[in-house]
């Protein structure tokens, strides 16, 4: 840790806490744009009606006031507002509801894929051009060029509806194990084929030789030198992988139902529940944005051979 | 002339003019190859983007011919006749069904052309809106990426070329876009914008594109440049640092010159394979949209849509979603392999 690490991780973190700035304020202008307001459309409201729903959600005083309160009430006591279509609850508590479920869904799928794609990767890295080699490329190819709601949808119709081995209801913990599969496919195949380029780079390095020529043992030079380098770059990839994992449940849970932040923040979008929309789309993305902050950060102080801008 | 052997003279003979058959000697004989050529090449010997081009290549032409001459649309309800009450018979037909009319048809000994894949829940020939929604994907696609490049390479070649403050201002700014979760704010931008562009376009031209698309393509011009300007802008770093871009400034010419005649055409093998690559990602977005309700209006379909409409009767039609799930990956994984053949091919820098 020098002087410098610790401008970059500073220069970092003004970018970062920026960013969510910005995503607030783009989230909150956006979505006073839109054309007639929330209680628009709804059933028997007459223009007095309308008036005291404005004036007890404060949609009638100026914009740049109803931006001052929602940013200075997400800053000070980290308030959403209450929601406008679930009446009497506040946006913030359907989002941490919601976020125990998605959490759980979201670590497991990012652990298994480490895990099964680091080992993937190794293996394919290690017995390069042979039939195992070959199958797990042609596998991960196809499970990255496919889109995750129809790799999900498939993933249904196989096991939940044909074979009946696990439940189409993602509510019960059984039922968590094909919106698992399916939000960790893709991150698998990439962490795979990430793995074993980087792997196929190392085993080609001078050092790795050198190992071999001391008499180092085999499964000392594979764990103790070459899984241990090649994992860097892999590392820079949990940053997207989440935001993938993020995006990629608001259509998993939908699919297999899964009562979590993915789809209250879907379902907020087709019954235009403005505030829940904004507070899941700033939460969701500050989420984001921290991750690929931490991601960023250890991926310099990992390796020390990158030179920082 | 006669000379000692041990003198310094220099020999005359070696200094005449050559004989036109020793000219002929140096002559080449092979065509001077030029950069393009070598890389196709190239692309040429690489199987595997050979083969994914051929398949682009089918793909691409039938869902532009074949709805010429394919005797159903992609929007006839076919049960639905002028005049007549609703023919159920024609809703969800499995695969070389026919409805009721047609079948009668065929019993007097007519032929009526099969629907190959059957029909959708509202009686529409499944083939031919598969046919259509992968012309729809494939434009998303193709049009987005147009969208990309053209912003990309006018933003990145400016703040490429100028440098200093404008590079300064320009680059803070991709920084902050590229920061923001792009999925998360497309769904927002598209969800609002769905509802802005619709009375904006009544009326109008656009309004047969519909809101949904065009709202689409917004969203793709107004977050995904950056990483296109981003890329161009390195390429021109590099390049403005050469010898005939200095020599082209000692002659008199302007910045405008040396963008558009020197570096521009100097990174065009960099640019068009990221655009190809772009296609593929633009297609994920547009089906990944359509699952949300936020891609392409009905009755157009693509093939995110088609796939969507199909979770409501999977347990009963499940070829209704295998069948655009293949097309969509056949798209997306042939435009990958082609993508990543082109750069193996025309950019020489990876080639070490």
């Amino acid at each position: 840790m020098n002087s410098k690490m610790l401008l970059y991780i500073g220069k970092r973190i003004v970018l970062a806490i920026f960013t969510i700035w910005v995503v607030i304020t783009v989230t909150f202008f956006v979505m006073h744009a839109v054309p007639g307001g929330p209680f628009v459309g709804e059933k028997a409201t007459t223009p007095a009606v309308q008036a005291a729903m404005e004036a007890k959600y404060g949609l009638d005083k100026p914009l740049m006031v109803q931006y001052g309160t929602y940013l200075k009430d997400i800053v000070t006591k980290f308030d959403f507002g209450p929601s406008l279509k679930q009446r009497g609850r506040m946006v913030i508590d359907i989002i941490s509801d919601g976020m125990r479920t998605s959490m759980k869904l979201g670590l497991l799928a990012a652990i298994s894929s480490a895990i099964v794609g680091i080992v993937l990767g190794a293996i394919a890295a290690l017995r390069r051009n042979k039939l195992i080699d070959r199958i797990v490329m042609v596998l991960t190819t196809a499970f990255v060029s496919m889109p995750s709601f129809i790799m999900g949808s498939l993933l249904l119709v196989l096991f939940a509806i044909k074979l009946q081995l696990l439940p189409a209801n993602g509510s019960t913990s059984a039922g968590l194990v094909l919106p698992i599969v399916t939000l960790a496919l893709y991150p698998m195949a990439y962490i795979t084929r990430l793995t074993r380029s980087s792997m196929l780079d190392v085993l080609g390095q001078d050092y790795i030789r050198t190992a071999r020529a001391k008499g180092v043992s085999g499964p000392r030079i594979i764990f103790g030198h070459a899984l241990k380098n090649s994992l860097i770059p892999v590392l820079t990839y949990f940053g997207p992988m989440l935001a993938y994992i993020v995006t990629g449940s608001l259509v998993v849970e939908q699919i297999f139902a899964v009562p979590g932040i993915g789809r209250a923040f879907v379902s907020s979008i087709t019954n235009r529940d403005y505030p829940m929309i904004m507070g899941t789309t700033i939460i969701l993305a500050a989420l984001i944005v921290i991750m690929n902050l931490v991601t960023d950060i250890l991926y310099k102080v990992v390796d020390p051979r990158i030179t920082l801008e | 002339m006669k000379k000692n052997i041990f003198s310094g003279h220099v020999d005359l003979d070696m200094f005449l003019p050559a004989s036109d058959k020793e000219k002929e000697y140096m002559v080449q004989m092979r065509p001077s190859s030029t950069f393009f050529r070598d890389g196709v090449k190239r692309l040429y010997k690489n199987k595997v983007a050979f083969v994914s081009f051929l398949i682009i290549l089918v793909i691409a032409l039938s869902s532009i011919l074949i709805p010429a001459f394919w005797p159903y649309s992609y929007e006839t309800q076919l049960g639905v006749q002028p005049g007549k009450p609703v023919d159920a018979s024609y809703n969800n037909l499995a695969p070389f069904e026919y409805g009721r009319t047609e079948q009668a048809k065929i019993d007097a000994g007519e032929r009526v052309f099969p629907h190959i894949f059957g029909t959708d829940a509202a009686g529409r020939d499944y083939f031919i809106r598969v046919i259509y929604g992968t012309r729809v994907s494939l434009a998303v696609g193709l049009f987005a990426s147009i969208i990309v490049l053209i912003i990309g390479m006018l933003i990145g070649s400016v703040s490429g070329y100028f440098g200093g403050k404008v590079d300064m201002v320009i680059m803070r700014f991709v920084d902050i876009i590229y920061s923001l979760p792009d999925m998360l704010m497309v769904i927002l931008l598209s969800a609002v914008l769905k509802l802005t562009l619709k009375p904006l376009i009544a009326g109008t031209a656009l309004e047969s594109i519909g809101s949904n698309m065009i709202s689409l393509f917004i969203v793709f011009a107004l977050l995904y440049w950056v990483g296109m300007a981003r890329l161009i802008r390195g390429q021109i770093l590099s390049l403005r640092e050469q010898e005939y871009v200095l020599s082209a400034q000692a002659t008199g010419a302007k910045g405008r010159w040396i963008i558009t005649k020197h570096l521009i055409p100097n990174c065009i093998s960099v640019v068009i394979i990221s655009s190809a690559l772009q296609i593929p990602s633009a297609i994920f977005t547009e089906s990944y949209l359509s699952f949300l309700g936020l891609g392409v209006n009905a009755p157009m379909p693509s093939l995110g849509s088609l796939a969507s409409e199909a979770l409501n009767g999977l347990t009963s039609y499940p070829y209704r979603l295998v069948i655009p799930a293949i097309v969509i990956s056949l798209i997306v994984l042939s435009l990958n392999l082609f993508g990543d053949g082109l750069r193996d091919a025309f950019d020489p820098k990876l080639n070490q």
